[in-house]
């Protein structure tokens, strides 16, 4: 593979490219899904083929096949369409600093491989979970969800670099709606959007016991049908870390993502608030706030060894005591404000380009227990699991949704509320941020589901936190 | 392009390969397009990809197995059948099943594939993003967007006779031009790449980033609004979504379970689902191959009837209006041709008569807050505008709805006299503007 893929770099560079690289990508993935107690998907699905992207005259190109035989035409057409993107250049062209050549092999680590277990032990796990659920009353739709991921990538540049890295995802999660009452309520374990998801094996799934929650999820969702609605009123939050690491994702995570901010995502995902002129200075929330980002951190879906720049995966600060410090970049970016990439260009696939996306973008844990932090809470609202989410095209205005709350009075929790939302600014809602969780709270939670890009890119990003109280939220918008 | 008889040489060899499976069904997606994308006013991405991808779904008994690859050749294909036989043998019966369906009738032949689009270049794609950033770059403003050509075919046989092929080819351009403190924003798509005015586009775009310059603040609360056909092929989308699928309805969760016959908008809406309307992308058949039928989703105001894949209609015992997505699908049938009647009002005067109103060019990042009561939030972005006595006299800053599309229909006003098509993946939607007497915004941002 890497004689083929220097041939290809080589080609590129033959044909007036500046700078190359190829990526070759074979993924293999296993999905199974159980509804009312029906085994409904089990599929087993290979995808692979390889990219070629390439820096002529200043511009970019790219193209791709799913046959490496190939390779002659992908090149051709990269630098042809490259050359096309001259036609409306940047001013003085791309900058696009180089870097030494890099070689070597990452490896995703993992406990069990979750390709050799059986279909029948994972069956088994997903009926009795599904089973429980149903024994409730009221429980219309009962669906658990398993999900793995193989993905063997190999990359290659025109700077000498050659990088392959073994990677490995694994998911799963239960979920329940519950009819009756004249309401529809649903309710997610260990997360909403049908699993969590991280990198590693089997052994996740094992930790999120799915048949010993099951029941525990199904009776509160039923509960919900009766629970009262959220009042409408400015209060305390605290977010739980599946709700809390969704708010870091839009919030911060595509807010501090440097290509949004320098407005190359301007026409489909949008800008950012976050400009370079407020590096350094600008207050995003309070003393307490430390956000960055870490594509090394054991587990995280946002995990890996190289960015598809060849930039080895690292962790820099994005929010230091409060103060806007550092964006996640890549190379063509990180040229633009003078800074080294932070190593976060990522491609979904074989047939996409990279662009700037999230590894992990993490919370750093603060000093309360969670029992603390509730028994010091006089009044307020504990929200729980994602439902829905909205925030505007520079990351300011936002709108959750959570699929269950506890009220909080005289510092306990007390009865379910239904229909919770929350909305605010970003910068006014973390500077009210007052307490965070310690480490014994924080967690890896895997985004499986982030869009952006066109042609559209779903990547698998991660966010660790653990449970944070905000003051004066507005609640209860709809 | 694979074209007809390759493509039905794949169907066949899958066929073939599935014997052992008491019944097999076999969808072929192949796609090939170029995305030229810009942003402050240059080219920054340029692609081309080509894929073709197979998917299986074989059934022993009552148990099935599912495979995909992208290998199209003897030995993929080969690999790809045998682990879906092996995920079949291992798995549980699903005494639900219906089998898959036998639907052998004749489809009409709808022709949505141009050869004006399939040999579109990348050069005739830059040409045109160069001509809108002068012309941006001229006005001191600055240009986002794409231009994307393509083309793409969906073949599907099953072991009980369906064989369906189609070709379509799509090309689509949207732009939004900024100044510091505006935007604009345009879109088209269509199958014929000529039928798009990309000159056009782009003074639709600096128009509105003119004339939204130094945006006002508004607060939040109730306003009769215009929503252009943007804003309103996003709302559609979601009402189909959310309210017309046959699963959600047999299991009791859409509005449409308490609504169906009633009325549920003002009397001059209707909206349906339609694949076989060439105003739209059509595609005469379903991911199962299953002729697909027009269903009135909503018709003069009243309620209409949900769709239907083969699973759901069996079960429900009614008949399958072709409505499947590919399989494996848990989520169920969805209407993805839909058209909403244009009314008799002049898109021009839409806003007389509104004294102190929202001009909404578009939404962004909308999801449901309560489904069942099919209620939205999201923003308003890239031209909103305050409506003064009948006027657009000036752009405000954005702001949050959070609002039930079934409430904003019973409050339509208005119906523009024109329609737009918008196309995506694998379907379209074809809509005109609106005028609503009250819509429900939420909240205001910064910008």
């Amino acid at each position: 593979m890497k004689e083929q893929l220097f041939k290809i770099v080589d080609a590129a560079r033959s044909q007036g490219a500046q700078y190359a690289d190829v990526r070759f990508l074979r993924e293999e993935n296993e999905i199974l899904t159980v509804k009312n107690g029906r085994v409904e998907g089990l599929s087993k699905n290979t995808d692979e083929g390889f990219g070629v992207r390439v820096l002529v005259d200043g511009a970019w190109g790219f193209s791709s096949s799913p046959t490496l035989a190939l390779w002659e035409r992908v090149v051709r057409e990269a630098v042809e369409v490259a050359r096309c993107s001259g036609l409306a250049r940047k001013a003085g062209g791309i900058s696009f600093p180089g870097r030494p050549a890099v070689i070597d092999h990452y490896r995703t680590p993992f406990v069990e491989d979750p390709f050799a277990i059986s279909l029948e032990q994972k069956l088994d796990l997903m009926l009795k979970a599904d089973a429980a659920m149903r024994e409730v009353p009221d429980i219309k739709v009962a669906r658990t969800s398993l999900g793995f991921l193989r993905i063997e990538k190999h990359f290659a540049n025109t700077e000498g670099s050659y990088i392959r890295q073994d990677l490995l995802e694994s998911g799963g999660g239960i979920e329940c709606t519950a009819v009756g009452a004249g309401d529809v309520q649903k309710r997610s374990y260990p997360n909403s959007f049908g699993r969590q998801q991280l990198t590693g094996g089997f052994e996740h799934i094992r930790a999120m016991d799915l048949p010993g929650n099951a029941r525990r999820i199904a009776e509160e969702c039923r509960a919900l049908l009766t629970a009262p609605t959220c009042p409408s009123m400015v209060t305390t939050i605290i977010l739980d870390p599946t709700q809390l690491a969704l708010q870091i994702h839009e919030s911060c995570g595509h807010a501090v993502e440097l290509d949004r901010a320098l407005g190359m995502e301007a026409s489909y995902a949008g800008t950012s608030f976050l400009t370079p002129d407020k590096l350094g200075t600008f207050r995003y929330g309070s003393d307490i706030v430390n956000l960055y980002q870490d594509g090394t951190v054991p587990n995280g879906l946002g995990t890996f060894g190289y960015d598809d720049d060849g930039v080895a995966a690292c962790r820099t600060d994005i929010v230091k005591n409060g103060i806007f410090v550092g964006y996640l970049s890549n190379r063509e970016t990180a040229a633009e404000i003078g800074h080294p990439s932070s190593g976060a260009n990522r491609a979904c696939s074989w047939n996409r380009i990279p662009i700037v996306r999230m590894t992990n973008v993490n919370l750093a844990p603060g000093t309360w227990s969670f029992d603390d932090l509730i028994a010091d809470t006089d009044e307020g609202l504990y929200l729980i699991t994602n439902k829905s989410w909205s925030i505007d095209d520079k990351r300011v205005n936002f709108q959750f949704g959570t699929e269950a709350a506890y009220e909080i009075k005289n510092g306990r929790l007390g009865r379910l509320i239904k229909n919770a939302t929350y909305t605010g600014l970003t910068p006014e809602f973390w500077a009210n941020c007052d307490a965070i969780c310690n480490e014994k709270h924080w967690g890896l939670w895997g985004t499986p589901n982030c869009g952006k890009g066109e042609p559209s890119q779903i990547a698998h990003v991660g966010h660790g936190c653990a449970p944070a109280r905000f003051r004066r939220v507005r609640v209860g918008v709809a | 392009m694979l074209g007809q008889q390759q493509t039905e040489r794949i169907l066949r060899e899958v066929l073939d390969l599935a014997k052992a499976a008491d019944e097999a069904e076999v969808v072929v997606f192949t796609n090939e397009s170029g995305l030229t994308r810009f942003a402050e006013n240059y080219i920054h991405q340029n692609v081309v990809e080509r894929n073709a991808q197979a998917h299986v779904r074989v059934v022993l008994g009552k148990k099935l197995g599912f495979g995909s690859t992208n290998r199209v050749d003897g030995d993929g294909l080969r690999e790809m059948v045998e682990r879906a036989l092996q995920t079949a043998s291992l798995s549980e019966d699903n005494p639900d099943f219906a089998g898959l369906p036998a639907d052998n009738r004749p489809v009409p032949t709808i022709d949505v594939f141009r050869p004006s689009t399939e040999r579109f270049t990348p050069r005739r794609r830059a040409e045109a993003v160069a001509r809108l950033i002068e012309a941006c770059q001229a006005k001191g403003l600055r240009a986002a967007g794409a231009f994307e050509t393509g083309l793409r075919e969906i073949a599907i046989a099953n072991s009980k006779g369906v064989f369906r092929y189609q070709p379509a080819t799509v090309a689509d351009f949207n732009t939004v031009v900024m100044s510091d403190d505006s935007s604009g924003f345009a879109n088209a798509s269509a199958i014929d790449v000529h039928d798009l005015d990309v000159d056009a586009l782009a003074r639709e775009a600096i128009d509105k980033a003119e004339r939204s310059r130094h945006p006002i603040d508004l607060p939040a609360g109730e306003y009769p609004v215009v929503l252009e056909e943007y804003a309103v092929a996003n709302l559609i989308g979601f009402l189909a979504y959310l309210g017309f699928n046959g699963m959600a309805y047999r299991e009791g969760r859409t509005f449409l379970n308490e609504k169906r016959g009633q009325p549920i908008a003002a009397p001059g809406i209707s909206i349906w689902d339609d694949g076989l309307d060439p105003r739209g992308l059509a595609q005469p058949f379903d991911f199962e191959g299953v002729a697909k039928r027009r269903v009135d989703l909503v018709k003069s105001g009243i309620a209409g009837d949900p769709v239907y894949d083969h699973q759901t209609a069996s079960l429900a015992k009614v008949d399958n209006t072709g409505h499947a997505l590919p399989a494996p699908n848990s989520y169920g049938p969805i209407p993805l041709h839909l058209f909403m009647a244009p009314g008799a009002t002049p898109k021009t005067e839409l806003a007389k008569g509104i004294t102190r109103g929202i001009w909404v060019t578009r939404f962004h990042y909308v999801n449901p807050v309560q489904p069942r009561q099919t209620i939205l939030t999201g923003m308003t972005r890239d031209g909103t505008f305050l409506i003064e006595d009948g006027q657009i006299t000036r752009g405000i800053k954005n702001l949050r709805f959070t609002a039930s599309i079934l409430e904003a229909l019973q409050r339509v006003e208005a119906i523009g006299a024109t329609t737009r098509q918008f196309i995506n993946t694998y379907g379209s939607t074809v809509v005109p503007a609106l005028r609503i007497g009250s819509f429900s915004f939420s909240g205001a941002t910064t910008f």
